[in-house]
């Protein structure tokens, strides 16, 4: 049995040896840290995709004659955790640069973080603008489609749709909130007699969703602007399914088409939104072909969305340090300015004026098939199509990120 | 807002109330009966979702559904029923709130095996046979299952009220809230009751989950979501009392159906989003409620609690041995950043401990001498933190002022809130300070153009010289020495003395002319200020800082540093932070299911020092000092 004084010991041999320095390898070390236990539903398969990416570069002999090490961390859902961890990673494993975060707050900690240590990051998927855009840096690059370009590639269906009187959902923190703020002033600018009739933000996981729908149901509208997701988005649609509140009227939804959201709902996911996502059964282009099957043969699952965001930042970063030539930081920032990096989706490029990837996303209606919901009518929507342009973002990045 | 619309929101209300019945009777009981503050019964809510949902899709049809959820229920309270005879069990005579940290492991522990059993997706159950559709009411459609909840509710508080009030079972639940010692005295078995009363609570909360499935998808996040309802209707209820946990649900249900129904408000001069006010509401209720009725609605003061733990020690000033002890690991510390080139990484864990150590120093000086089990003391924290980071931003401020600030803002806060909460004792005082955060918390997350909402506050860094972890590392020693060490003085002055009495016997406290009220509110303030102090630290150290500083995860990390190290000893909070610090940093790396490797390390220690680990030390090494006396 252990005595007390074991326990004591192993705790301070424990603190010793996880706090010495890792023995330097002849690999190149990319740290990544994410909320894998908050957010497993989107990360679980988006740790797959690093995965996958990580043979592929390193079964091709890795990048400049060395094999990518990946150091993966839980930032613990929580920004000031992240940010130890980012230090950890950086001082402890030695890595030449980090990667990874999810939700938006926790994000923008790590991008701040990079910015003060000088260390190279590429935010994989948190979506708030202000990581690229208010709060961007020199040291920082985004992958995945923002939240202000998601509802940019909702809004022709919203302005075709010529409807006067919308309803707002969402999710009460920074990026329900700035979804509705960029849907709001775009709309109004297509269609200057928009109203919008009510506007119903409820507590992210916990929203009361008979209440709400109803509340929608009796403002009346004539269409609906969601941006709730997740377990909000399952209680949300049936909810609002049984009560009629969809019935007769336009939803528009951000996210609703991505597997990780929409399979949930199963034979009840609401057909006819038009929503962003991701119909991975249904794109016929050779990349993703070729992406589906080597997934597939791997896990013997398909891929949700996570998996490709997790793919396509391991192949990004490769190409970005097979570009400069070193994982110099400097040299990496450089090599990110307008580097083009082939993906599922298509090849896409970070752009040089806001760091921005313009990695798309798919738009269309949901629709049932065999039980099960899946997009129809989709296309794919280029990031560069809806993003500002080059101008405009350098008056919205602080002068020294530019 | 039409009448119609505004009948129907309040039925919807009434559905939700039931949801939120469920979960709190359980609850309620189990404290009523044990008095442990058990936060995993969130957890046990859970598991049921879960549980139900593989019922109703693996069996299907009606059997599996309803059937379903008459077997998850009973399952859900044998676990329970195993939870009290292993677990509990062993820890009932360790000291008040103890039993929190078992609870508190068990939370990480279920979470991290729902994972591993169902997987990370989220599972939406099957629409209830038989309810699948809606009803017409008011021109609006009701779901049928809704219209059923409604009254599944008052059934179920029914049934619990023709328990407690006419079979023996009930009695006894009822004379052992009163008076558990006396209960024993005459003769009744304890043991038994307590594991009856954890099975049925566990059981209500396993209905109450199994009931959601056709609601809303099983998921990952529900078992915080459901712990901190469930506290809410409990204490706004009244501890133990069952009609009062309905009566709150409702009230808190309706509440927020109001809030939703009212939707965007134009009152000419400003537009207000109600919808808004969902995110804290049930603290607000909580709150008033607290200050216009300390013992919540229906609830009655609480019956004398004879600790059955060992009886508490007198604190002592420190002799020579814990002397040249701290002299030793402050010289060490002090020669710390010396090893700062061979392993940076050290010293950036070392600030988080000492940031650790303050916190929970500043939390133990109220809840160990003081008597006052603050459950939201991360509120301090976060004002700090936010004092500091906002002078920052709109003052630009310089690193010195921030620092002095944060101190000063908590301290405000403190004082504040700490007036209200020192005319309440035991649960509800720690419920009323959980209240006082959350709406701290809710302000911080809501008000977008002061404090950054969500995202919080980005770029508050260090200047040079800093921004070196070294120099970093020991101001923060420069500050939480002086800090804890003030804290310690003060509890061996007439000041502290007198906050001690106030705790143990606030009748003859008063009777001597201390102002016991006026002590304790006093002392509330001054660790507010401490703690402010650790916050000013942390939002340096980490450049940013979000709401999270503020939430209750944080209230409750301090609360198991405290009690991981021990309630009765000065050193304990010192201890408990650091080894709480290093042993996240170190597990959090080693394996991808941590939580579930933490749970189950403390719940290694909370067996092995039933009094925290210095207080179990401190015991030990008295024990055998006795033995020696005896023996010569």
């Amino acid at each position: 049995m252990l005595t007390k004084r074991h326990v004591f010991s192993l705790a301070f041999a424990s603190l010793l040896t996880g706090a010495l320095p890792a023995a330097a390898q002849d690999t190149i070390k990319i740290g990544e840290l994410n909320s894998y236990k908050t957010q497993s539903a989107f990360l679980d398969p988006y740790k797959k995709g690093m995965e996958l990416a990580l043979e592929e570069i390193n079964s091709k002999g890795g990048v400049l004659g060395k094999k990518i090490e990946l150091i993966v961390r839980d930032d613990g859902t929580n920004p000031g955790e992240a940010v130890r961890v980012a230090e950890e990673l950086i001082t402890r494993e030695g890595v030449a640069m980090i990667t990874g975060t999810f939700l938006s707050h926790i994000g923008l900690a790590v991008t701040n973080f990079a910015g003060q240590k000088k260390v190279f990051f590429l935010a994989a998927e948190p979506l708030t603008d202000k990581i690229t855009w208010q709060n961007g840096n020199r040291y920082t690059y985004r992958l995945r489609a923002t939240t202000y370009m998601q509802t940019a590639m909702l809004l022709p269906a919203a302005t075709e749709a010529k409807k006067k009187r919308w309803a707002l959902v969402y999710p009460d923190f920074e990026y329900g909130q700035s979804a509705v703020a960029n849907f709001k002033e775009l709309l109004k600018k297509a269609q200057p007699d928009v109203e919008f009739v009510t506007e119903q933000a409820a507590p992210l996981g916990k929203v009361d969703a008979g209440a709400v729908a109803q509340a929608i149901d009796d403002a009346k509208p004539d269409a609906i602007f969601n941006v709730l997701f997740g377990a909000d988005l399952a209680k949300f649609v049936r909810e609002g399914t049984t009560r009629g509140t969809f019935k007769n009227r336009v939803v528009v939804s951000l996210l609703s088409g991505e597997p990780e959201y929409l399979d949930p709902l199963k034979d009840e996911a609401p057909v006819g939104w038009v929503v962003t996502g991701y119909p991975w059964d249904k794109i016929k282009t050779p990349e993703h072909t070729a992406f589906l099957n080597a997934y597939q043969k791997k896990f013997n699952d398909y891929p949700r969305l996570g998996s490709v965001v997790g793919y396509v930042t391991l192949h990004s970063l490769a190409e970005g340090i097979k570009k400069a030539g070193s994982t110099d930081t400097e040299k990496m920032i450089k090599a990110f300015e307008n580097l083009q990096v082939p993906s599922p989706f298509g090849a896409f490029v970070y752009r040089a004026s806001d760091h921005q990837a313009t990695m798309g996303a798919y738009v269309g209606k949901i629709a049932l098939e065999g039980g099960k919901g899946t997009m129809a009518d989709f296309k794919y929507v280029d990031g560069k199509d809806v993003l500002p342009s080059d101008a405009d973002v350098k008056k919205l990045r602080p002068a020294e990120a530019n | 807002m039409t009448l119609n619309a505004f009948l129907f929101q309040a039925l919807n209300g009434l559905s939700t109330a039931s949801g939120l019945f469920l979960i709190a009777a359980g609850l309620s009981l189990i404290f009523g009966v044990s008095r442990i503050v058990n936060i995993a019964h969130g957890s046990l809510y859970m598991l049921g979702t879960y549980i139900a949902y593989t019922f109703a899709t693996r069996i299907g049809g009606v059997t599996g559904f309803w059937g379903g959820i008459v077997a998850t229920a009973i399952i859900v309270g044998i676990i329970g029923a195993a939870i009290e005879f292993v677990l509990l069990r062993r820890i009932y005579r360790a000291p008040e709130l103890f039993q929190l940290l078992a609870t508190f492991a068990l939370v990480l522990v279920i979470n991290d095996s729902a994972l591993y059993l169902w997987g990370p997706e989220d599972l939406l159950g099957p629409r209830a046979p038989g309810l699948r559709d809606a009803i017409e009411v008011l021109g609006r459609r009701l779901p049928s299952y809704d219209l059923f909840l409604i009254f599944v509710g008052p059934a179920v508080l029914l049934v619990l009220h023709v328990v407690i009030t006419k079979t023996r079972f009930g009695r006894l639940i009822r004379a052992a809230t009163q008076d558990r010692e006396m209960v024993g005295a005459l003769g009744v078995n304890q043991a038994m009751l307590f594991t009856a009363v954890f099975a049925l609570g566990s059981l209500l909360a396993g209905l109450g989950g199994a009931l959601q499935i056709a609601r809303e998808p099983a998921n990952l996040a529900t078992d915080l979501i459901a712990i901190g309802d469930a506290f809410v209707v409990v204490v706004v209820g009244g501890m133990g009392s069952i009609s009062g946990a309905y009566l709150a649900a409702v009230l808190i249900a309706e509440v927020k159906a109001l809030c939703i129904g009212l939707g965007v408000v134009d009152f000419g001069l400003m537009k207000i989003n109600f919808t808004k006010f969902t995110l804290v509401a049930e603290f607000i209720v909580m709150a008033v409620v607290l200050i216009v009725r300390p013992y919540g609605l229906l609830g009655r003061p609480q019956g004398a609690v004879r600790s059955i733990a060992e009886a508490e020690e007198p604190i002592r000033p420190a002799n020579v041995f814990v002397k040249a002890l701290g002299i030793v690991v402050f010289a060490a510390l002090l020669a710390l950043p010396l090893f700062a080139n061979y392993s940076p990484y050290l010293l950036v864990l070392g600030i988080d401990v000492l940031i650790a150590v303050l916190f929970a120093a500043s939390l133990h000086f109220i809840m160990g001498p003081g008597g006052m089990h603050s459950f939201g003391h991360a509120a301090y924290f976060g004002l700090g933190a936010y004092g500091a980071a906002l002078l920052v931003k709109w003052m630009a401020a310089p690193m010195g002022l921030a620092l002095a600030f944060a101190p000063l803002a908590a301290f405000a806060g403190a004082l504040l809130f700490g007036w209200f909460a020192v005319r309440l004792s035991g649960v509800y005082l720690a419920m009323l300070t959980l209240a006082f955060a959350q709406i701290i918390w809710a302000a911080v997350y809501q008000w977008e153009p002061i404090t950054g909402g969500s995202n919080g506050v980005v770029g508050v860094w260090p200047p040079a010289p800093f921004n070196k972890a070294t120099v970093y590392f020991l101001l923060a020693l420069a500050l939480t020495v002086p800090g804890v060490l003030l804290l310690r003085r003060l509890l061996f002055s007439p000041f502290g003395y007198a906050m001690r009495a106030g705790r143990d016997s606030p009748l003859r406290a008063e009777a001597i002319g201390i102002d016991v009220k006026r002590v304790h509110w006093l002392a509330f303030a001054i660790a507010g200020g401490i703690c402010g102090i650790a916050g000013g630290l942390f939002a340096f150290a980490k450049g940013s800082i979000s709401p999270e500083t503020i939430h209750v995860g944080r209230s409750i990390d301090g609360l198991v540093m405290v009690l991981l190290g021990g309630l009765q000893t000065l050193t304990g909070p010192i201890v408990g932070a650091s080894v709480f610090a290093v042993l996240q940093d170190t597990i959090m790396r080693s394996t991808v299911y941590w939580r579930a490797l933490l749970g189950l390390v403390i719940l290694f220690l909370v067996l092995i020092f039933p009094s925290g680990i210095v207080g179990t030390l401190v015991n030990l090494t008295r024990r055998i000092r006795l033995r020696r006396k005896a023996a010569t």
